[in-house]
Parts: C-alpha cells; structure tokens; sequence
C-alpha cells in the first residue's frame, strides 16, 4: 500500500472532498467555512471553490441553527457535515444536538436516521482562555444516540471522519486544534475506520495508558521517557468514545495489570472517569494497583501560559503517576 | 375559495380533530392517558388551513400541541391514538407518546415537545428541498412563545437569506402557558417581526378556516416558486388550559366567552350551510362518520398491547455501525 505523509488538517480535508464526490447529498454548512476563510482552522480551505457556495455554505452565527438545520436536512434525505467554530460554542446548540439529532430517530420509534455530521475543535494549548480551549466530550459522550469520535492521528481523523459521513447516526466528531498540524501516514487508497474499535498505538507490559486526541501523542512521548526507567507502557487510543471499545481497554489491562487513564477533559464525571469505572466493572481482579486518572484539575481553562500550562495534563505529570502506580509492586 | 369537495374534506378534518381531541380528554380522565396532552381543539382552522395547500411530498413540523398537525397532514386517527395511549402499534412504538408523533410516509417530520426547536429543523428540510431542486415546501408549526425563543431569530433568519421554501406558521393562541402575550411582547402582531428578516409578515384570522387556507396558498406558492419563506400569525385560541391540569383560570371569562362565539368549526359549518354546500343532514351524516372513526381508532388503540420492556434498548441508534 502506497503511503503518504499528511496533517490532520489535510487528512480531514481529504475526507470532506473524497466523500462530497462520492455522494452528492454530502454537504457542509458553518461558520466561514466557504471560499473566504475556509474555515478558522482552514480544514474546508479550497472546499467552496471546488464544490460551489452551495455545497460549502458560510452561515450566520447561529449555532444553534446550524445543527438544527443539518438536523432537518439530515431526516430529509441529505448528509450534511456542520462544523462549529470552536467546541465550546456546541453550547449554544446542546438542544440541537442532544435533544434533537440524538433522540429524533429513538422518539418516532426508529422510523428515520439522522445521518449528521458536528465537526469542532476542543482542547487548550494556544492561549485562548476559557471560552476557546474546553473539552467538554463527556457531555456528548453521556448522550445516547450520538456517536463521539475522537482521532489523534490523520490516519484515524480521516477514516474515522469518511465512516461518520457514510454511517446514518448523528455523530460529534471531536477535533484538537493543535492536531491539525501534526503528520503521520496515510494510503493513497480509499479506506474508512469502524467506530468502537479502539487501537494500541504502542504495545507494552508494564502498565495501559488510555489516552484521546492530544493526549495520545503526550502519552506516547511518556511511554518513550518511561523506557529509561525500565518501565514498559501500553497505550491504548479508543478512537471512538462512543462506542466505546471497552473490551480492547480491558484486555489490555489484563495484561498489564494497571491502568492510567489520561484525558484532557475535567476530571470529575470526565471521559477518565467513565473508563476508569467501566475496568472497575469488569476488571477489577486482574488490577494489581488503584486505577490512576491524569485529567484537568475541574478549572475554567485560565488565560496566561504559565496557568494554563499548570492545569493541561503533561508528559512529566504521566511519568511521575505511572512511576508511582509500578512502584507499589 | 377551494372546490366543493376540498370543503367538505377540510370540514370533515376539522371536525375529525375536534371529536379526537374530546376523546383524548375523556381517556385521560378514564386514566388511560400515560403522562400529560396539549389539546389542539380550537385550533382546527390553522393546521386544516395550512395543510391543504400541502401535498403528500410536502414536510412538516411539529409542537407538543400536535395532534391536530398530524390528523391535517394525512396521519392515520389509530396509529396516532395508539402513540397518546403509549401502544405498541403507535406511529412510534410507544417511545414518543402524545408530544412526539411523526409519520415520515406523509412528510409529517415529527413533533419536537423543546419550545421553538422545530423551527431551525423545518430550515433545514427547506435546504434539503433547496439542494435536491425539487419544489417541496415545509410548514413549520409553533405558538407564540416559541416566537420569544433564539431559534426562532435564527431559524427564520437563516430561511430568509437562503430563499428557502418554508412557511413559518405561529399559532399565536395568546397565551405561552399561562403567560399572556402583552406581558413578554411589545408587539401585538408577532408577524411584524418578518420585517427584521426581510420577508412576508402576514396576520390572518386563525379561526376563520379559509382565511388561513388563502394566507397559506400565498406562501406556498411563493416557496414554491423559489421566492423564500413567509412569516404567517395565525391568532388563535385553545379551547381547554395548556395541558391536562391547567383549568385556565387566567383567562378572563369574557375573553374566553368572546372566543367561544369565534369558534372555528361552527363558522365553518355556517358558511357552508350558508352557502349551499352542506345540509344539515350532512353535517350530521359527517358527525356520526367521524365519531365512528375515532371510536374505531380508539379500540384499536385500547386492543393494542403496551410495548416490551426490552424494546427500551432498540432505535436508539441506526445499528450498521455500532460494535457489538
């Protein structure tokens, strides 16, 4: 298979483009995704100019219309693929989203699918305080009905983006602003990704690392300083949070015997703590120490680098509880 | 003014609502209702209105006072009645109830109990119309508290500067609950507010049956034309209180006298006696038609068994891409 280095910020691209000329009831509607910006973070850049201001629709800044309009277009035959400007603004239209795309094919009694796309950006590291940089995943992971993606690679951002556009369920496709410039290889073949299949990103012994989206990559930088320490890390990426490939998680963990579960996202009722919970449940024998969580401390995300830093989980912050959890034997 | 025949078809859909909604009321009382009903009785004249200038193909939305939505869009009385008694062989298998009904096979897209929810969802059907060029269009239903909510700026807003073929239809029945209009508006006409959209505002008696039913056919066929939505008030009244409970007692009497005179249906019948159209022994022929198809759908409803419990688990998601 002939491969190819791509950023997730392409990779994603590539999805929108292969998938809007594969099927043409695909189409995107947002905020300055068109032909003038082509998006704030540049995924749709060059979308417009080939498929037309009809097919790559800037909107107003109404959120909550946005998703309620992919809603309607959804139930009605099309594919459409919103996207919202920064994952805090999915605020605006939790309705939309939660009591609406995810509850309309369950509340009519499985007689329509809501074939919806919900593209946005979550995650801190660039210094926009506490309205641009939250991770507020577990909300939507706490939703039935919706699907939550969350890839840390451009090859899984583009399988996994082309299987959300394809599927007939709503899905909150979770993007890291700062993933999109980060490379990897992907074919040059077709290929798409199952939701619910997670992947272990590097194989150990020692202990499971679960990480998502950014994490993934800080997490593997750990598990690479941890080697010096004679400690061998598993880290395991579920790609999707829901579903949520708790036996691929599990199985790990019994190999290892501990489990870190690192996630950039508020700690209390978080994404971490959900896995967590979930080994709990079904693994708890084979546990040879406390199930440890590295997560934001339950602040707003502050403004000044040195604050924001200090509450953004880090490599150092891993090493040090993974060093902890082995040494208790 | 329609053809005979469409007369009589939109007298006997009113009356079909009126005779349903009284049923409706009577089961609950009977305890046979689970949880709570928004009547639509009095309202007939806007969704008959409405609706018959829609065809088969033509979409819908839906509010928690929907029953009356889905009788004039074509639904079926026995699957509705079995959905409010929370059946099995409901339109929804029971999952929705009384303020979730939706008939996809007629374009009935569903009834949303969010206050103004529907709204950004019928644009969105408008858009869909839209891209696959076809000349659908989509009546959104909603009160006139929905009227104070965002998504009514931003649906509508979105509708107008895309063209999209949709008539925005406010059942303005005065109250949002118990909350009268004057005191969270200064407007007294909510279609004014199309003026800050750029599009049609227009205010029609909505007791007054074919005065809805001509407001409505301009604003399909302008949507039908590519010309963009319109803003139509229809000013209303509910025959009962907000829901089950609700006896209404912040409605003066002379208020609800005054409306009580204004009756849709009897208006109707009037005109259509008036006018040569209906005898009286049809009227009464149409009566005892109607109540037997609401006596025959509420057996069926009442025969029809309650769901499993483990049909909980199904629908909640389109399957083909969940994991075991």
């Amino acid at each position: 298979m002939m491969m190819r280095e791509v950023t997730v910020r392409d990779a994603l691209r590539e999805a929108l483009r292969e998938e809007m000329q594969r099927d043409e009831t695909v189409f995107l509607l947002g905020e300055d995704i068109g032909r003038y910006w082509g998006g704030a973070f540049g995924v749709t850049k060059g979308l417009a100019e080939e498929f037309g201001d009809e097919r790559v629709r800037d909107t107003p800044i109404s959120e909550n219309a946005i998703v309620g309009a992919g809603v309607g277009a959804a139930i009605t035959g099309m594919r459409p693929v919103a996207e919202i400007m920064f994952g805090d603004l999915t605020a605006l239209a939790v309705d939309q989203i939660c009591n609406q795309a995810a509850k309309i094919r369950y509340m009519f009694g499985g007689q329509v699918s809501v074939p919806l796309v919900i593209r946005t950006p979550f995650g801190a590291g660039v210094n926009i305080a506490s309205h641009h940089s939250q991770s507020l995943e577990a909300w939507f992971m706490h939703t039935p009905g919706l699907c939550v993606a969350v890839p840390s690679t451009p090859y899984d951002a583009k399988g996994l983006l082309k299987t959300a556009i394809r599927g007939n369920n709503p899905v909150f496709f979770v993007e890291h602003k700062l993933l999109y410039p980060v490379k990897g290889l992907i074919p040059n073949e077709d290929y798409t990704i199952p939701f619910g299949v997670a992947e272990v990103k590097r194989e150990g012994k020692d202990v499971t690392i679960v990480a998502t989206l950014y994490m993934v990559h800080k997490a593997l930088n750990a598990a690479e300083q941890l080697i010096r320490e004679g400690i061998i890390a598993e880290v395991v990426d579920p790609r999707t949070l829901s579903p949520l490939d708790t036996k691929a998680i599990v199985k790990s963990v019994k190999k290892t015997g501990r489990l870190i579960v690192v996630s950039e996202d508020c700690k209390t009722a978080g994404v971490s703590a959900e896995i967590a919970a979930a080994v709990a449940e079904e693994a708890l024998d084979y546990l040879d120490a406390p199930i440890k969580r590295v997560a934001e401390p339950d602040t707003p995300i502050p403004f000044s680098p040195s604050l924001e830093k200090s509450v953004i989980p880090d490599e150092k912050s891993i090493v040090q509880v993974v060093k902890n959890l082995v040494s208790r034997g | 003014m329609p053809e005979n025949g469409k007369l009589l078809e939109m007298y006997r859909q009113m009356l079909t609502i009126r005779l349903f909604e009284e049923k409706v009321f009577e089961l609950y009382g009977q305890n046979l209702v689970p949880g709570t009903i928004h009547l639509y009785a009095g309202e007939e004249a806007v969704a008959v209105g409405v609706c018959a200038n829609l065809r088969r193909d033509d979409y819908i939305t839906s509010t928690h006072r929907g029953h009356g939505h889905c009788i004039a869009k074509g639904a079926r009385l026995d699957k509705t009645m079995a959905e409010i008694l929370g059946r099995k062989t409901g339109y929804c298998k029971g999952k929705g109830g009384s303020m979730h009904i939706a008939d996809f096979s007629i374009g009935m897209l569903g009834a949303t109990a969010v206050v103004g929810a529907g709204i950004p969802i019928a644009t969105g059907a408008g858009l869909s119309i839209k891209l696959r060029h076809t000349d659908q269009v989509v009546a959104c239903f909603f009160g006139d508290g929905a009227s104070n909510q965002g998504t009514f700026h931003e649906g509508i807003n979105l509708a107008a500067v895309w063209h999209l073929p949709v008539i925005f239809v406010c059942e303005n029945n005065l109250y949002a609950m118990g909350t009268r209009q004057s005191r969270v508006m200064l407007v007294d006409n909510i279609a004014e507010r199309a003026t800050g959209y750029g599009i049609p505002g227009v205010t029609a008696d909505g007791n007054d049956v074919l005065a809805v039913y001509e407001a409505a056919g301009e604003a399909a066929a302008r949507a039908r034309r590519g010309e963009g939505p319109t803003l139509l008030e229809c000013k209303t009244y509910r025959l009962k209180g907000h829901s089950r409970f609700d006896p209404a007692a912040y409605r003066p009497k002379e208020e609800v006298d005054e409306w009580l005179k204004k009756d849709a249906i009897a208006r109707f019948q009037a005109t259509l006696l008036e006018r040569g159209i209906m005898t009286e022994a049809e009227i009464q022929k149409s009566f005892h038609d109607v109540k037997r198809n609401v006596e025959n759908a509420t057996k069926f409803a009442l025969e029809s068994p309650f769901p499993e419990p483990h049909e909980a688990s199904e629908d909640v998601y389109a399957s083909e891409e969940r994991v075991a």
